[in-house]
């Protein structure tokens, strides 16, 4: 089989449907990763629009251009669409458009997840600019505070929109988040290390895994804000039990991460540049890799900084004051790493580097202003005025979109195999930096002088005027300036001027492939033995696509890659994919029909919705699988492979591990909050503790217990040749029981509406309401597989991943049942 | 701070710069790990934030509100949009969106709110505190003479925000005393 006919053949099986059907049905990664980053340039071309207005609102004093209520829209909508519509989705449509590519395979770990994702994400982004149209958008700052986001002092459908669209999007950050983890640990090219691996691969690892910790607790407190917006759950009200604070702790446990969620993407954007752009290697490798997970870490010790005009006891302001300042450490590691790699190779001022200049620019004055502001007494001063703007500006365009253009020329020609004709970028890039700073070293400015953020006008006897319209003129320039990046791009797509292959002369994967880049991405995949494979052999493009590789010969049709071992970077399975469906659009619809109906308290139609979820999802695992042993598959001369169905630990196994890692963040977050009302709140103890049947208890206790065993049995039975009936049935049973044992904590809770006390009990007993259902579904669903024929001695994956399930079934029913239980006992 | 901010900038700058002019990079691979990364990226930064966070701590302590017999107790409720001013000195007193104290004084300020979130903060006389329903935050402020001191309201608290100030008017020991005098007459 020559080159050609490899390619001709591969496309016809990796190919999308044609037109608008293939946008609906695509679960390819180069398909979605494109409509990825292309959404979140809509959405950052709104909001920016939206901050010209509010730089047109603040231009002058006493403006008349908007009232205080179109005002408090607009710059909510401003920070909301910024964080959750662009800068994450951003992050994952560069992830999932790359890392394939950039690890040596064809696809990521769960194609159809991908494309449930990304429609999640359009359906929420469209419910928030629905919101925007009809002029009834959030209104009470992009961290909205209850009480103020409370039902009594927002009593309008603005905040849910909020709270329901959000939760909405997060649902692609999660599964992005599931997948770009699987994707890194286990789908790379034979013999990729992991030190081996290249560092961009190391920050999407890194920023995954902080999406799944780092965005549980925001979900949780969406949650419990809505419950008690719609059904008077008093978690955030003093005067019952609750405390407005537990929201602020929650949204920071989210909120500071979230700023390295979004940094370290762009740290692994610059870590990939910048060495291609000096003709050299990074500096420190291992150094910059352990610097990323110091960063990681940290980032989860230093929310409070948020919060120091709160009234924290002055203990923990000296712990978290010395915290934030301590994160400038990892940040300089890097930023020096990076210095030091120019200083070793000979840096060329393509328009990709002219970007990273600016980042270094404009990220160090915002790391410096953010040292600043982790001195407590200053923070004092500064905190909610514009200086708080302006530094987090810094820190965010700086060190989020000057990586991300940069990014965007450097994977420009890879994305459309065209070059640049016109030299419109350069200027661009002059207007943009000289408009970013000074539009925002002005707010420093005025903010120093006591001008709060958020307010929609002020007087001339302020003395802010002339700042203010410095600032403004200064915001329209750097609009320009994007407006012209926009031309350019624009520009470089439709004038079909004929790239180079590898124009950078990279040495990383993602250039050994044509430009554009099929969809298949490799004719065969690579063996890799360094960090820079093409740098060592820069004929692999040729090689590969001859044939010279990993699964030369396409199979059947099928789409396939293979799954190497985490350390090592061993092959260790073979991967048959899911081909083109319109299970995940329709799945994703579904999901939205759950949330509309929430938002507009159409409530019967939220158990219809969510029934709906439940059965596509059955199907969707339903067709996985097949009623024959595979046959294990030579994937290259003298390696052969079994598939990943016969394994204990598939990508199934995987994904559900790091799914679960999410949601036992999420309900740790609920024991956070449980014990924070308890000792903080004022109005505890509550007036009356929970006094449940302890019968009720032992039921739960048991299936808690047994399920695990059961379950084990099932899979012993099942690798013996065995029926592993019985065994599910008992789990099955066990499930029940801790549902039953769940739901009597919901019903005898003492008024859920009377005190937070009894609000969470009810919440933590639909929580593990909620996973006993799912158990019980996967238990069921399992023996129905059983049943027609789709497990076997050999076939195994699917014992293993139910009885994950279990497990944390077991362990969050006896928790669960031990907070209900356990006050009531002692007092 | 602001010195000492602009220093390491320029010194970041600097380096850039010098990247672009230096064509032999100096001694092996270990070396320039040692000095980019162990000295700027560990060292350097270790040292700097030491002295700075031992200096905010410092100072931070010298500003906290400690047991001293001379202080005046006030209170601050805020609802939107208008501060309401309590006096332990002057019981049943109370003022509306003038906050009276003595000047050359500390003041403890307990602040309180009656419905969401706001920010108690007189930019010249101490940093801000917020108001919290269910909790009393409490500041301690002083003015070194007489005069009216604007404040401001610093939590974004919805429609009226934009236009939520107040005023704090110190008095001499005459004035004030006029003023404790006034509630029991």
């Amino acid at each position: 089989m020559n080159a050609l006919e490899r390619h001709r053949r591969l496309r016809a099986i990796w190919a999308s449907e044609p037109g608008m059907r293939g946008w609906l049905s695509t679960v390819n990664h180069n398909d979605l990763g494109r409509m990825f980053l292309l959404t979140a340039f809509v959405f950052f071309g709104i909001g920016g629009l939206l901050a010209m207005l509010i730089r047109a609102q603040l231009a002058t004093p006493h403006s008349a251009f908007a009232g205080p209520q179109i005002y408090n829209q607009i710059f909510t909508m401003h920070g909301t669409i910024m964080m959750f519509l662009f800068a994450i989705p951003c992050f994952e449509g560069l992830a999932i458009y790359l890392l394939p590519k950039i690890l040596g395979t064809r696809d990521l770990a769960f194609p159809r997840l991908t494309a449930y994702g990304y429609w999640c994400y359009v359906f929420g982004g469209v419910m928030l600019l629905v919101a925007m149209l009809l002029g009834i958008a959030p209104d009470a700052g992009w961290f909205i505070y209850p009480p103020l986001s409370g039902a009594i002092h927002s009593p309008g459908i603005n905040t849910d929109f909020w709270l329901i669209g959000i939760t909405f999007v997060e649902i692609s950050a999660i599964a992005a988040a599931v997948e770009i983890t699987v994707s890194v640990l286990k789908y790379r090219a034979p013999g990729m290390a992991l030190d081996k691996m290249p560092i961009f691969a190391w920050y999407a690892l890194i920023t995954a895994l902080m999406i799944l910790t780092g965005f549980p607790p925001l979900i949780l407190g969406s949650v419990l804000l809505e419950l008690e917006r719609a059904f008077g759950l008093p978690f955030f009200q003093a005067e019952l039990g609750g405390d407005s604070l537990l929201w602020q702790h929650l949204f920071w446990l989210f909120g500071h991460p979230e700023v390295y969620i979004i940094f370290l993407p762009a740290a692994g954007v610059i870590s990939t540049v910048l060495p291609v752009m000096c003709r050299t290697t990074l500096l420190g490798y291992g150094w910059i890799v352990a610097a990323a997970v110091g960063l990681a870490f940290l980032s989860f010790g230093l929310w409070v900084h948020h919060m120091f005009t709160t009234g924290i006891p002055h203990m923990g302001l000296a712990f978290f004051s010395a915290a934030s300042t301590l994160v400038a450490v990892p940040t300089a590691v890097q930023i020096f790493a990076w210095i030091g790699t120019m200083w070793k190779g000979r840096p060329e001022l393509h328009l990709p580097m002219l970007h990273i200049l600016g980042f270094f620019c404009t990220f160090v004055i915002g790391g410096l202003t953010g040292v600043m502001v982790a001195v407590v007494p200053f923070d004092w001063q500064a905190h909610d005025t514009a200086f708080i703007t302006a530094h987090l500006h810094y820190v965010l365009f700086g060190g989020f979109v000057f990586p991300i253009l940069a990014g965007v020329y450097y994977w420009l020609p890879h994305v459309t195999g065209q070059r640049r004709v016109f030299r419109l970028g350069e200027v661009a890039f002059a207007l943009v930096f000289l408009g970013f700073h000074v539009t925002f070293l002005a707010m420093h400015w005025v903010g120093l002088m006591g001008q709060r953020r958020r307010i929609p006008t002020y007087a001339p006897e302020d003395g802010w005027t002339a700042i203010n319209l410095i600032s403004s003129v200064g915001s329209f320039v750097l609009a320009i300036g994007l407006a012209m990046i926009l031309i350019d791009v624009v520009l470089h797509v439709l004038i079909a001027a004929r790239g180079k292959r590898n124009p950078w002369r990279a040495g990383t994967l993602e250039w050994a492939m044509m430009t554009p880049p099929p969809a298949y991405t490799f004719a065969s995949l690579p063996q890799v033995d360094s960090r820079t494979p093409l740098a060592d052999d820069p004929h692999l493009a040729v090689r590969l696509a001859r044939g010279e590789g990993y699964l030369a010969t396409p199979r059947e049709g099928a789409r396939e890659t293979l799954c190497v071992d985490i350390a090592s970077g061993r092959p260790d399975m073979h991967v048959v994919y899911p081909a083109n469906t319109r299970l995940p659009v329709t799945m994703s619809a579904l999901t939205g029909v759950f949330f509309l109906s929430l938002l507009v308290k159409f409530y019967w139609t939220v158990p219809l919705a969510l029934a709906g979820v439940a059965i596509l999802a059955c199907k969707w695992v339903w067709g996985n699988g097949r009623r024959e042993d595979p046959e294990p598959v030579q994937v290259r001369e003298g390696i052969t492979l079994a598939n990943a169905a016969t394994a204990r630990r598939s990508p199934g196994w995987w994904g559900t591990l790091f799914l679960l890692s999410a949601d036992a963040t999420f309900f740790g977050a609920l024991l956070f909050g449980f014990a924070f009302l308890w000792t903080v709140a004022p109005g505890w103890p509550p007036p009356e503790w929970f006094a449940g049947a302890m019968v009720m208890a032992g039921i739960g206790g048991f299936g808690a217990l047994i399920g695990p065993a059961a379950m084990r049995q099932a899979i012993r039975a099942n690798r013996r040749g065995d029926t592993a009936l019985p065994g599910i049935g008992l789990a099955l049973v066990g499930a029940l029981a801790v549902a039953a044992a769940c739901a009597a904590v919901m019903v005898q809770t003492p008024a859920p509406m009377g005190h937070a006390y009894g609000a969470t009990l009810l919440v933590l007993g639909g929580y593990g309401l909620f996973h006993a259902g799912l158990g019980a579904l996967m238990a069921g669903f399992l023996a129905a597989r059983v049943l027609r024929g789709f497990t076997s001695r050999v076939r195994q994956a699917e014992f293993s991943i139910v009885s994950l399930w279990i497990d944390y079934l077991s362990v969050i029913g006896l928790l669960v049942l031990l907070a209900a239980y356990l006050p009531g006992l002692l007092s | 701070m602001l010195a000492g901010g602009a220093l390491i900038f320029a010194l970041v700058m600097v380096l850039l710069l010098l990247s672009f002019t230096r064509r032999a990079p100096a001694g092996g691979e270990a070396r320039q790990l040692r000095v980019w990364v162990i000295g700027l990226g560990l060292v350097f930064p270790l040292a700097v934030l030491g002295a700075l966070l031992a200096y905010g701590l410092v100072i931070g302590e010298r500003l906290l509100a400690r047991e001293e017999p001379e202080v005046i107790r006030v209170s601050a409720e805020a609802r939107r949009w208008t501060w309401r001013f309590t006096y332990e000195d002057a019981p049943g007193r109370r003022t509306e969106g003038v906050l009276h104290i003595p000047a050359g004084r500390p003041v403890d300020v307990a602040i309180t709110t009656a419905d969401v979130i706001h920010s108690f903060w007189v930019p010249r006389l101490a940093g801000k505190l917020d108001a919290i329903p269910g909790h009393v935050n409490t500041l301690r402020i002083e003015a070194d003479r007489p005069g009216t001191y604007r404040g401001l309201s610093a939590e974004f608290s919805g429609a009226g925000y934009g236009g939520f100030t107040f005023l704090v008017s110190a008095h001499d020991a005459a004035g004030w005393a006029a003023f404790v005098e006034d509630t029991e007459r």
